[in-house]
Parts: structure tokens; sequence; C-alpha cells
């Protein structure tokens, strides 16, 4: 029997069409723009200005609080201009626009291909390059790596969890880097274990990637302390909480992070992402990106700057297709739709989705059946009907006693409604109102 | 510029609806649907044609003309309501009281409250009981009706294996009198072929089938039939125990009337049974008790459909109080 | 058979005196100690149980008359001036007359003004709408359409205007209750004095969009031209952020402001309707 999480949980078509495609280097723009706001927190603050010439991997924006992080230029050149941009749902964040000269690196990042194995830094070290190289965490909230490498004091960690799950339909970045970079994933693994003083590690794979499962076995035979764990197909194992409950059995407490239970969770992508900072003095710039879609004429993975406009990375599958309706960065079940087709990539985007209108238009509302079926989908044990209709009339209190703030916001319950009623859509409105009074509250 | 289309996530549907589901339902229906034709012939017929005719017809009046709101009548909602107080009925009803059934069951149980997904009780059932009450000879009689497929058969007068239970033991007999005199069953009889009893409880294996089907398709979760069976296994089991002369065994308990057909489309109606598994369970152990309570100690030879409503009316506050599993019990508090 | 109804009615009569008894002595024991000029008050009130006053509905807002020591700041927007002078002379105390208001939709972005620039498929929700993006136009500021004002509006003074994609607010029903100003997630809404023979003016537009953008989003932008602050006599209009905002108490309804109004971003309600310009010149020709 293979190791999936208890409660709830859809199975979508996985539709990883893109999977055969080898990554690829996207070819350098003339012109970037690189957010600020790439991270959970605070944006972050120019250090340049315009006129200045910059390399690749030169430090352009510094964190400015806590939860912020630093930001790289991702191309060589000079800053054309830094001014608010619309992002992908439209609003302005501060952007460093940067017109690209050649691709001139700066001299301290290791370009060569060969794997550097053995780890020479020590814990603080590694957690010191984690947060000079911008690392944030590349599942999809942005979360700095650094931070979540350092559990709040009194906290302990038992496990590192590695998520390769890459459950979300489409998507198949993830599915690349551990088939094609196997070994330097591991290694990233094992600077975090040594980052949080842990002595084991999980690498948990949905069972529909056997090739990524035996490419990464090939290598994590010389290393016990990680075990690569082949998952049941079933969504949202990829969630925190729910990979943690599939791979050691535990359940993270309510309005509780990871650590309460013992775990970290990261991405693989991440763990690439802290090889190359840690090994390779290499900032996060660049990340793996699935550009895919039924409609789109190619499906390919590629190497992709940040700051790279979706527009143009249309381009590299054939343009925006006649019948596409709807643009997705991320994956159809958690991504967002992509209102603005002129904005850029940030650290995080892991795909471009192209969806046609057949595939993603919401058909027309019907009564509720109480059917109970989002119910029985939802991983959270929830009653995603009563909170929608609790959110829809503001009732607070019986929101927050109905456990609203619990909701992971993974759409099963959207997803499998017979009635298609908007049901996440209002649930993660009540949500967030209650989680607002809740941090008001004076803790006792 | 072309305009894209925006929402939240998720971005991707499952293709479940109501009407597919409906559809099932009534798909799951099929075997017993067939099995009563064979046996009835006619008659079974021409209960069901009018039963759903009637109701997605008052259904598509009381929404276009009184309630003047969206007809949602293509939900097959209705057609199911009507199909299932079909084979609720005796094989012998007269096709008005058929019709007056199908009024009550949609016009009241089921519009009066909003319409679907509104209604607290199975509107089916209302109107079987609503018959019942009204024209307790009509829904009694349980003569079996000449059929074309088994012409020259004579038309008997077969009372429900459960009645003949009842009264034999009124008269003072013991079970083992009543099955040499007047009840001429096997448990392989009550499982393909039952002399007596409404149109679509005729074949036990018949709906045994449409429950396979529902539970294959995901339609319905196993939990609440599956509890009514072995509630019901339970408690006669303990009596049947005690007193084998006095009490009929489990499985004639489960196979006899309406429980097949009850628990498996009835008590599993999505709007008036609960939401949760847990309810589910309380649900189910509730109706098995109180069908058996009805069969024993009630002046009703079956108990079911009471059992199914009363429950119905508890369904709100299993609702209310019984949560599912959360993924957490414990609440980080700080 | 006599004995029988007389035992049937002797035992009725006695229940019947027993839980009397009972009832008297449980309304004694539990009886609540109410200011009967809370009731009082109650029953001069609307009934709305909007809470446009601030409190949790009629009773609550009565409560709060009665122990106030004086009516200063409590007002209840649905009865106005009438029903606050009978609270007040049944309390003895003293009231100041408050100017009636009326909710006003400062958003004229309407489907012909402002281009849809995507399609929005979510929930029909402004709340859901907002959170996910800045909205299915050019201009981040203006109304979203999807009718959260409407909804909460328990007078039913708020409707949705089909053809122009925006709330038509019916300033015989509207009570100024303040429902739709908490509701609209863009902050659109805004309760002004309703001004003599319900005539005024109004910058129909929150936009702080620079002039360009904001006109290139909207035809009906207000683009903070400074026009309408040279024109008018009274220093009732400020621009700030790049809007124009006309200060309800010092304006006199003289029109100078909507007239120089390029976009006509300034929206004159209830005024009788201005002869077009070449009649006036014909006339003094």
């Amino acid at each position: 029997m293979k190791k999936t999480f208890a409660l709830g949980g859809v199975h979508p078509h996985d539709h990883k069409i893109s999977a055969g495609a080898a990554i690829e280097d996207f070819p350098v723009l003339s012109r970037v723009y690189i957010s600020m706001a790439q991270h959970l927190g605070s944006p972050s603050e120019p250090v340049v200005a315009k006129g200045d010439r910059v390399k690749v991997g030169q430090l352009i924006g510094k964190p400015t609080g806590f939860m912020s992080a630093c930001i790289h230029s991702s191309v060589s050149g000079t800053v054309a201009s830094i001014e608010p941009v619309a992002d992908l749902a439209g609003n302005k964040v501060n952007t460093i626009i940067i017109d690209v000269e050649g691709d001139e690196w700066e001299p301290s990042i290791d370009r060569s291909q060969t794997i550097v194995r053995e780890i020479t830094a020590t814990k603080e070290e590694i957690l010191k390059r984690i947060a000079d190289c911008g690392i944030v965490g590349l599942g999809g909230a942005s979360f700095p790596t650094h931070i979540k490498l350092t559990p709040p004091p009194g906290k302990k960690a038992d496990y590192l969890l590695i998520n390769g799950a890459e459950c979300e339909p489409y998507l198949t970045s993830d599915h690349r880097i551990m088939l094609e970079m196997p070994e330097q994933i591991l290694i990233g693994a094992r600077l975090m274990m040594k980052a949080l003083d842990v002595k084991k590690c999980f690498f948990g794979v949905e069972e529909n990637k056997p090739d990524a499962i035996a490419s990464l076995r090939r290598f994590s035979s010389e290393y016990p302390e990680i075990e690569v764990v082949s998952l049941k197909k079933k969504y949202p194992q990829g969630g925190e909480k729910q990979l943690i409950d599939a791979l050691i059995g535990r359940r993270v407490p309510a309005m509780g992070l990871p650590i309460d239970a013992g775990a970290v969770v990261q991405n693989c992508g991440t763990a690439l992402a802290v090889y190359e900072a840690v090994q390779k003095n290499k900032p996060l710039f660049e990340g793996i990106v699935t550009i895919t879609g039924d409609c789109t004429e190619q499906q390919r993975n590629f190497r992709l700057r940040v700051g790279t406009p979706f527009n143009k990375m249309l381009d590299a599958v054939g343009g925006l297709p006649e019948q596409a309706v709807k643009l997705i960065s991320g994956g159809p079940m958690m991504g967002k739709a992509v209102a603005n087709i002129e904005a850029a990539s940030v650290k995080s985007t892991s795909a471009l989705l192209v969806l046609t209108e057949e595939q993603t238009k919401r058909k027309p509302q019907t009564q509720c059946i109480r059917c109970g079926k989002c119910v029985q989908v939802c991983p959270m044990g929830l009653e995603p009907y009563l909170l929608n209709k609790l959110a829809k009339v503001s009732r607070m209190d019986e929101l927050e006693a109905n456990r609203v703030q619990d909701c992971i916001e993974c759409g099963c319950c959207l997803y499998t409604c017979p009635a298609q009623l908007p049901l996440l859509d209002n649930i993660r409105v009540g949500k967030g109102q209650v989680i607002r009074i809740l941090r008001s509250r004076p803790k006792k | 510029m072309r305009k894209l289309l925006v929402s939240p996530a998720p971005h991707i549907y499952s293709a479940e609806n109501t009407r597919r589901i409906m559809m099932d339902v009534l798909i799951a229906l099929a075997p017993s649907l067939l099995v009563s034709i064979y046996f009835f012939g006619f008659s079974a017929i021409q209960l069901v044609v009018v039963g759903a005719l009637t109701c997605v017809g008052v259904e598509y009046v009381i929404q276009k003309y009184l309630l003047k709101t969206e007809v949602t009548i293509s939900d097959l909602s209705a057609a199911v309501t009507g199909v299932l107080l079909a084979l609720n009925l005796p094989p012998n009803s007269p096709w008005w009281l058929m019709l007056i059934g199908s009024i009550v069951a949609i016009g009241v149980a089921k519009m009066t409250f909003g319409g679907l997904g509104q209604n607290i009780f199975n509107p089916a059932l209302v109107g079987r009981v609503f018959l019942l009450i009204s024209f307790p000879v009509l829904m009694t009689d349980w003569t079996i009706p000449e059929s074309w497929f088994r012409a020259g058969v004579d038309a008997t007068t077969g009372a429900t294996p459960l009645a003949l239970v009842k009264e034999g033991l009124a008269q003072g007999l013991s079970v083992e009198e009543i099955l040499a005199n007047s009840l001429d069953l096997s448990y392989f009889q009550m499982l393909f072929v039952k002399t007596g009893g409404s149109v679509g409880e005729v074949s036990a294996f018949a709906l045994l089938l449409g429950f396979a089907y529902l539970l294959f398709r995901r339609v319905i979760r196993p939990h609440i039939p599956v509890t009514i069976f072995l509630t019901i296994a339970l408690f006669s089991g303990i009596f049947w125990l005690i007193d084998p002369n006095q009490y009929m065994d489990p499985l004639f308990n489960i196979l006899t009337g309406g429980v097949l057909i009850g628990s498996i489309f009835m008590a599993t109606d999505y709007v008036t049974s609960p939401m949760t598994a847990r309810g589910m369970v309380i649900y189910g152990v509730g109706i098995g008790v109180i069908t058996m309570l009805i069969r024993m100690f009630g002046s009703y030879p079956e108990g079911i459909s009471f059992a199914i409503l009363i429950m119905n009316s508890v369904v709100p506050l299993i609702n209310k109080y019984i949560k599912p599993a959360r993924f957490a019990k414990e609440v980080k508090n700080g | 058979m006599s004995s029988t109804i007389l035992i049937t009615i002797a035992c009725l009569s006695a229940l019947g005196l027993i839980l009397a008894m009972v009832l008297y002595f449980v309304a004694q024991k539990f009886k609540v100690e109410e200011d009967p000029r809370i009731d009082d008050v109650e029953a001069l009130l609307p009934g709305a149980n909007c809470g446009g006053c601030g409190s949790a509905g009629c009773r609550a807002f009565a409560e709060r008359c009665v122990k106030a020591a004086e009516l200063d700041g409590l007002f209840c927007p649905v009865g106005g001036n009438p029903v606050m002078q009978q609270v007040a002379a049944r309390l003895g105390k003293e009231i100041a007359e408050a100017a009636p208001r009326v909710a006003v939709v400062r958003c004229s972005g309407s489907l012909d003004n402002r281009p849809r620039t995507s399609i929005y498929d979510g929930a029909a929700s402004c709340r859901v709408m907002a959170g996910l993006y800045s909205g299915d136009t050019a201009c981040r500021y203006g109304c979203l359409g999807q009718g959260d004002c409407v909804a909460v509006c328990p007078f039913g003074a708020i409707t949705m205007n089909p053809r122009t994609g925006l709330p038509v607010v019916d300033e015989q029903l509207c009570t100024a209750c303040g429902n739709c100003v908490a509701a609209c997630p863009k902050n659109i809404i805004e309760l002004r004095n309703k001004g003599p023979k319900s005539r005024r003016l109004y910058v129909s537009c929150v936009s702080q969009d620079k002039g360009g953008v904001a006109r290139k989003a909207c035809s009906a932008a207000c683009i903070g031209c400074m026009k309408c602050v040279k024109v008018c006599p009274f220093e009732a209009v400020k621009v700030e952020n790049n809007v124009a905002y006309i200060d309800f108490n010092k304006c006199r309804l003289c029109r100078k402001c909507a007239e120089a109004c390029p976009t006509g971003a300034i929206v004159e309600v209830n005024f009788p309707i201005r002869l077009p310009k070449e009649v006036e010149v014909e006339k003094q020709a």
C-alpha cells in the first residue's frame, strides 16, 4: 500500500504532456521587469538607480523586513527605470526595468558543470548563503527559505521533508529537475539537513513519475539519511500539511506550522536553488518553468530568467492559440489567473498554463443538492457547503467555530461540486476576515 | 488585445453535475424496473410513466407559473422522485392513485420548501405515506395484475411476507407453522423473485445490482445502507436468538419488505440525509432501530418509510452537531 | 357517563390552575427589571434593524438613547429628524437637527465609458473579485459591478443598471444607513448631504491614477486637471491624489465646476435641465 494523506482529496486527470521535454535555456530578452515583491513579506528596496550598469547575479534589491528577501538581477545591462508596474493581477508593484546588454555574470558565480559534493560550509554559513542569495520557497508561497530553516526558539525539527509530489496537473518542472539534476537536489537536501540539524529526510514523489523516483534512488543509495518515498497519486499531496501526514503520519495542529509537528517541508526546486546558492555561489535569478496547455503548439520546459513577460514566454511555444481563453501562472488547481499578459515572471513562477473555454469556463450554478461531496473531498475535514453559506453573510463567529481558518485553499470543494457553486471563492474571503480577527485578538 | 478570463483558483472542474447524478440513479433503478415490468406488465409501466410525467409536470407548472423562477426540470430530480414513488406502490394501484401521490410528493413535500436541495423530507416517501394513510385499502392490496409475459397465470392475492408473518403471529402461530402454512418462500426466491410487495420490491437481486452501480459510480457512499442492514440484522438477531419461534431471522428481515429499496434509494437521498460519514452512521442506525420497532411492536407490518421520514427530521440536528473528522484535533494556542 | 364528564372537567381545571400558578411564580421570579422607556423608544423607531445607527438593532439603539445623558451622536438615519425629535421629546432631551443624507456612487465607469480588459468568471461578489485582482478594466479604483451593495441594502434602494453595469441609488428609498458604504471594497460609495430640494453636486470618480492613465482607462474619469478648483468661488473643491472632491458643507450649488469639467466627472442631481449654450447665445442675440 503506497503512502498518502488520510482525509479527502481528488483525482484530476494529470495531463503531464510536457513531461518528456528536456529543460532548455530560454533566450535572454532585450528587456526584463524585476518585481520588488517576489516573496511573502514586505517588498524589497532597490539598491541600484536609473542608469546603473548591472551584471547577472548582482544584488539589486535588499530586504526591508524579517520576511523580506534579497533580489538579484537576472540579466546584465542598464537600469532603464524603477517604477510601479502592473503585476499579473493588475496591481502596481515597484519594479526595476533593465535593458539587456550581453550576458555578463558576476565572476563569483561558479558556472561550471561539475557537481560539488563535499559540504564544507558550517550551519551558519549555509543559512547566510541562502539568505544572501535570496532563496524563497518555490512551491508557491514564496516564504523566505532561511527563515523556514531557522525554527523559532524552543522548537526542534525532527525531519526534513522534500516535496517532489508535483500533484498539480500539467506541471512538469519539478519532474524534469528530479530527472535531470537528482544529485544536485539531494546535495541541496543534505545542506538543509545540516542547517536544520536533523538526521532524517524523506523525499516524497508521486507514483506517476517512476523515472524521477528511479533517478533519485540511484543517487540516494549513497545517502542513507535520505529516503525517497513513492506516494499514491492524489491531489493535494503537495500541500505541506498533507505531505507531512503522508510521509511521517503526523498532523500539524490547527493554526500551527509544520515545525509544530517537528517537520520542515521544502520544495525540490528550493533544494536545487539551495545547492546552487551554497555550492556554486549562484543567487536565485532563474527557475525552471513549464509552458504548456492542450491547445498550445508545443509544451516545453525552460530555464527562465526572472522578469520575463508572459507574452514573450508564450512566443516560445508558438504564441497564444486562437482557442485559448485563460492563462494561469502555476497549476490549474491553485495557480493564479493572469489578467495582465504583459506582467513578468517572478522567482516562484513554476508554469504558464494555457486553457481553452471548454476546459476552464465555469458552468452555470445550480442549487446545492446537499450531496456532501465537498465534505468528502476536503483534506482538512471541513464542511465547505456550510462555510460558503456563512461566508456569504459574514457570520464571523460561526465561521471561526467551524474552523474556516484551517482551510488550505486547495480547491477540492469547488473542483468537485456538482452544482458548480463557487465555494472556495467565498470561503477564501471569509477565511481572510476571520484570520484578521484572530490576529488582532490579544494572545493569552 | 484579447480579453482573458479571470477567476479565482481552481481553474479546472470535475465533470460532475446534478443531472448526471440523477441519471445515474435512474440507471441504477433500471434493473428493478425491468423485473417489475416482467412480473406486472402494463400495470408497472403505467405507474412509472404516470409517476415520472406527473412529477416533472407539477414541478414545471409550479416553477413556471406559481414561483416564476427558472424551470429546472432538466436536472431530472423530479423524474427520479416519480419513478421511486411508482416503485413504492402496490402493482395493482390505479393510475389516479399515482397521480395524487406525485402531486403530493412534488407539490407539497418538495416545492413548498423551495425546491431541490431545500426539502426536509424525502418527497417520494411523503407521497407514499400520504397515500398509505389516505387510501389504506388500495395501498395494501397486493393483488398481482395479469401480465403479458405470464399470461394464463390467474391473478393471485399475494399478501406480503411481512404481513403474513404479522397476522400469523397475532393469531398465536409459531414461525415454523406460518412458514409451513402460508408462506411458501425460500431465500432464493426472496433474493430473485418475490411474491407480494410493491412494484420495486420484487427482486432483491435487482436492487442490489443498482446498489453496486451507485457505489461504482460513487454516487452514494455505502455508510447509510450498510449501517441500516447491520442494525436490522443485530436488532432482529438478538430477538431471533432469544426465541426463534416468535421472531423472524435477520436475513428474512433484510430481504423482505422495503428495507432494500428504502435503504439503497430512499435513505441515501442527498437532500434529506446527513453530510458527514459519522452523521450517516447515526442516521442509518436510527432508521434500522425504528424500522424494527415498528415491525415488531407497531400496527403496520412494515415501517421503513416511517423510519426514514422520522430520521429525515433529525438530519438538520445531525448536521449541526456531528462534524466531520477534522484534519487536526489539536489547536495550537497562543 | 355524566361522572366521566365531571371528572374530566375537574381534572382539566385543576391542571389549568396548577399550571397558571407555576407560570405566575416563574414570571415573578425571573422578571427582568427594564426601563419602560426603552419599549416606548423602540416603538418610535422604524424597526428595520439595519444597523445604520451603529447599534446591533433598533432595541439596542433604544437602550443607548435611554441610557445616554445627551442624544448628541445618536442618530437613526432611517427615521431621520422626525423620529429623532419624537425620541428626544419622549426622553425629555434636546437634539439638534441633522441634515438628511443619501448614498452616492462615485463612479461613472459604465460599460461605454470604461472598456473591459478581461472577463471575470468567479463568484458574483465584489469582495471576491477585489481579493483576486485589480478589476476587469484598466481602472484599478472603479466599480467592480458585482453588486455587493445591492445585496446588502436592507431597503431595496440600490439596483444594478444592466446597461451601464453600475449600481443606482433610489433616493426615495435610501435611508443613508451606510451598509453599502461598508460593503464596497473599493470605497466608492459615500454618504453625502441630500442638499436643498435634493439638489447636489459630486465628483463621480475616485481614481487616483494620473490624468493620462485615468483618461485612457475611462472616458468619464477625473483627471485631476484643477479646473474645478480654479472656477469654484467658495473653495469647496480640492484635488488630492489626482482626484477632485467637493466638500458638501461649503458647496453652494453654483454648478460652475460641473460646467468646467472636461470629462463630465462632476455629476449634478435634480437640477433643472440646463439649456444648451447655443440656444442661450441666440436668445441674447
